[in-house]
């Protein structure tokens, strides 16, 4: 199957990846900004959610 | 603050564990069935009910839906009580969740044996039962935001993520990918054609494991892995980055697969970074998981619930290092179509969801019934034929893979192809055979397991409703902050799914968009026209014996497979075909350039007897096409569907259908008679034979003209 032919067809099929690759970014960036910035007691906090009141 | 006291629902739990151990052990028994079909024809028992086409399904959506779904229920239930300090919103709709998704597995096994199917892969399911799934999954939506909204702890832990970023991904793909339109209650054709249909299903299959397969079993492993090891997760840090990159690039994963031979050069290559960029989050998760033991390995030593864990968290970091590599180009044209991609997806089914499955069993159902396990021995037995059974599955089948590629592609110093196709089929019999028992063995892992939890359930007391306390959570709030702030965290939950929504949806956009263009864009080749009645119901039948469960119908374009089977696939080709019927897996030879190549007694006697034909074959015989008659009552109904659906037959064709599809069934039984067959042109095999013979002709056709004359003589 060659694609290739129809997609290219389209007008401006190039700017899809370009964008994803952008907005991944874009958002992974934000996200690591937002895990290395979080508050410690939050992450401790969160973190031991599961262990906490066993029966 | 006040302690408020409250149960935990152990019910569900309790309920939902039990389905998921008896489906599973249905699932894999009917999985070995399958194993065994394919190397001892004999066990298809000349049933149309118990032939490989229908039971392969049934063992697919069994494991899937049934064993993994449940199993994802069962565990969901569970932690989400815990982690929320809240009972379950409303034991209503957790009766109804369970008693819905049962009866939908019931309904999709009787369905799928009776050849009800749409005929696209893990979406087989009929419209009905369809429905029935988005409502049932509406109501298990409905149930665990209820419960996170009247949560008692404010924080989401990052399992709770992974189970709202399924509920809200597997909603959408599976509405997506199940337009259809209905000719009848059990038979409706696809939105969606040819490229266009196969683009949606895969992009839904890809992400069904994704979402089905793969989130909510992270979401169980980062609740239940640090629950058995009592230790909190290695890194919290890592599974906020692992869930927020591993949602967002598995929805693009899709693209890659199916736009790979379609991008320029620089895209393809961005293509490879994508899913190379998959791995990172893979594994980040993997380590997360493993890590998390710590220090604490003499414990993984002891403790059965823990070996299980493990290996089925180094299954998983195995089968997510694995998919990256197949989607390469290069490896993709050697592992396609092959048991290579069956040893793949076991590795992953086996291994990481069967294993964490059964981990999370031994450790909840001594709980349940707050008792300890019956026995750690039959537990460690049932670890070790398990992995034995896993190991012995997989390495025959990647051996078998690879070799029967490399036969595919090989060519004498003539430039002839050296092989058969039948003779790269004998050669796999004993890796098949070898399969079998590896499949087996698991299965008896399994029922040893089964045996076990009954033993330790009978011993001890069951809970149905376990008592906690906790704080309750917004008097401490509202008591410092504006009314807004509280609001706006109890919305938290939702503002979390909205974004889950938002970060797939912006992949699937990307994904689908071009999927849309492209059918505007596909060149349409003037010589190929709409199936004939006779070939369109010959079509159904195709479809309803699940004939694309081991013929592929899409030539690659590779010397070895134009050789072998003809001129390439084009897209064109494929425009009336609702649903489209590619395939993945050639257990027989690819179909696409079927059309002509034999006479129509061949496939008459092949039909009634593969063996007649092809020596050795191992296909199973379908003599009830030579008995049946041909059901035309929905002819008029289909013909309009596929108008609606924008196949160019000519106006008010519907009335004169049948006069066409009788006229050529006459002439195929002439054809046969020549032959010396003689049967009723009211055979189901001749509407078969007409689809087969028509099978990648059209582009054959010298002139375009000459040909739509020949057809749908109404029009003149």
């Amino acid at each position: 199957m060659k694609f290739i032919n129809y997609l290219e067809s389209i007008a401006g099929v190039s700017i899809y990846p370009l964008v994803s690759l952008l907005l991944f970014f874009i958002f992974f960036t934000i996200v690591t900004v937002y895990v290395v910035k979080a508050d410690k007691n939050y992450i401790n906090r969160a973190k031991n959610i599961p262990l906490e009141n066993e029966i | 603050m006040e302690l408020e006291k409250f149960r935990y629902d152990n019910q569900i739990v309790k309920m939902f564990g039990i389905a998921t151990v008896v489906w599973g052990l249905v699932g894999m028994l009917v999985g070995v069935l399958v194993a065994l079909q394919m190397y001892i024809p004999a066990l298809n028992f000349d049933l149309a009910y118990t032939t490989f086409g229908r039971t392969r399904p049934l063992h697919t959506n069994a494991v899937i839906f049934a064993f993994v779904g449940n199993g994802i229920f069962m565990g969901v239930y569970y932690s989400l009580q815990r982690l929320v300090k809240a009972r379950m919103f409303s034991d209503l709709l957790s009766k109804i969740h369970f008693w819905g998704w049962q009866l939908i597995i019931v309904l999709a096994a009787l369905s799928l044996l009776l050849g009800y199917t749409t005929g696209k892969e893990y979406a087989e399911l009929e419209w009905p039962i369809d429905i029935i799934i988005t409502l049932v999954w509406v109501v298990f939506g409905w149930n665990m935001f209820g419960t996170i909204i009247r949560r008692r702890e404010r924080h989401l832990y990052v399992a709770i993520w992974f189970y709202i970023a399924t509920f809200v991904t597997v909603a959408m793909l599976h509405i997506v990918n199940s337009i259809e339109i209905p000719v009848s209650l059990t038979k409706s054709y696809s939105w969606y054609a040819g490229v266009q249909d196969a683009l949606v299903q895969w992009w839904y299959g890809h992400n069904a494991v994704a979402f089905f397969l793969t989130t909510p079993y992270l979401g169980l492993m980062y609740y239940f892995i640090p629950k058995a090891a009592n230790r909190p997760v290695y890194s919290y840090r890592l599974s906020i980055i692992h869930f927020w990159a591993l949602i967002f690039l598995y929805i693009w994963a899709g693209p890659h697969h199916l736009l790979y031979t379609a991008v320029p050069d620089w895209a393809q290559s961005l293509g490879v970074v994508f899913s190379v960029m998959l791995i990172a989050p893979s594994w980040g998760g993997m380590i997360n998981g493993l890590l998390t033991l710590r220090g604490a390995w003499d414990k993984v030593r002891e403790d059965v619930v823990l070996k299980f864990m493990v290996v089925a968290v180094t299954a998983y970091g195995m089968a997510t290092f694995e998919g990256p590599m197949l989607s390469l180009k290069s490896v993709s044209a050697i592992a396609h179509y092959t048991d290579w991609i069956v040893a793949h997806v076991h590795v992953g089914a086996l291994g990481w969801n069967g294993f964490l499955t059964f981990g999370i069993l031994y450790f909840l159902i001594p709980k349940l019934f707050r008792t300890t396990l019956y026995s750690q021995k039959l537990a460690n037995l049932h670890f070790w034929i398990g992995t034995l059974g896993i190991l012995l599955y997989a390495v025959p089948m990647y051996w078998a893979g690879f070799m029967q590629s490399s036969m595919w592609k090989d060519f004498t110093p003539e430039g002839q192809l050296k092989w058969q196709f039948l003779e790269t089929v004998t050669r796999l019999i004993p890796f098949y055979a070898a399969r079998s028992i590896g499949g087996t063995l698991y299965l008896v892992g399994a029922i040893v397991m089964a045996y076990n939890l009954f033993k330790t359930a009978k011993a001890g007391s069951f809970l149905a409703d376990e008592e906690a306390e906790a704080m309750a959570l917004s008097k401490s709030y509202a008591a410092h902050s504006k009314d807004h702030w509280h609001r706006w965290i109890e919305r938290k939950p939702i503002q979390l799914m909205i974004v889950s929504l938002v970060v797939v949806i912006i992949g699937g956009i990307i994904e689908i968009v071009p999927t849309f263009l492209i059918k505007s864009n596909i060149p349409t080749i003037a010589s190929v026209e709409p199936y004939t009645p006779l070939e369109l119901e010959g079509r159904d039948i195709y479809v309803r014996e699940g004939c694309y469960t081991c013929h592929s119908q899409m030539i690659r374009p590779f010397r070895s497979e134009t050789a072998r089977y003809g001129e390439y696939s084009k897209a064109g080709e494929f425009v009336y075909d609702h649903p489209f019927q590619w395939g993945s897996k050639r257990t027989g030879p690819d179909l696409a350039r079927e059309g002509g190549k034999y006479p129509d007694s061949w496939h008459y006697n092949h039909m009634l007897e593969p063996n007649s034909m092809s020596p050795g074959s191992i296909m199973p015989p379908y003599s009830w096409l030579l008995d049946d008659d041909l059901d035309v009552s929905t002819l008029k109904t289909k013909i309009k569907a596929m108008q609606t659906l924008g196949v160019p037959y000519p106006e008010n064709y519907a009335e004169l259908a049948e006069a066409d599809l009788n006229k050529q069934a006459n002439t195929i039984v002439a054809n046969l008679k020549k032959d010396g067959i003689e049967t009723s042109p009211k055979k189901e095999i001749i509407a078969l034979i007409a689809y087969l013979q028509r099978i990648g002709t059209d582009i054959k056709k010298t002139s375009a003209t000459d040909s739509s004359k020949k057809q749908f003589t109404s029009k003149n």
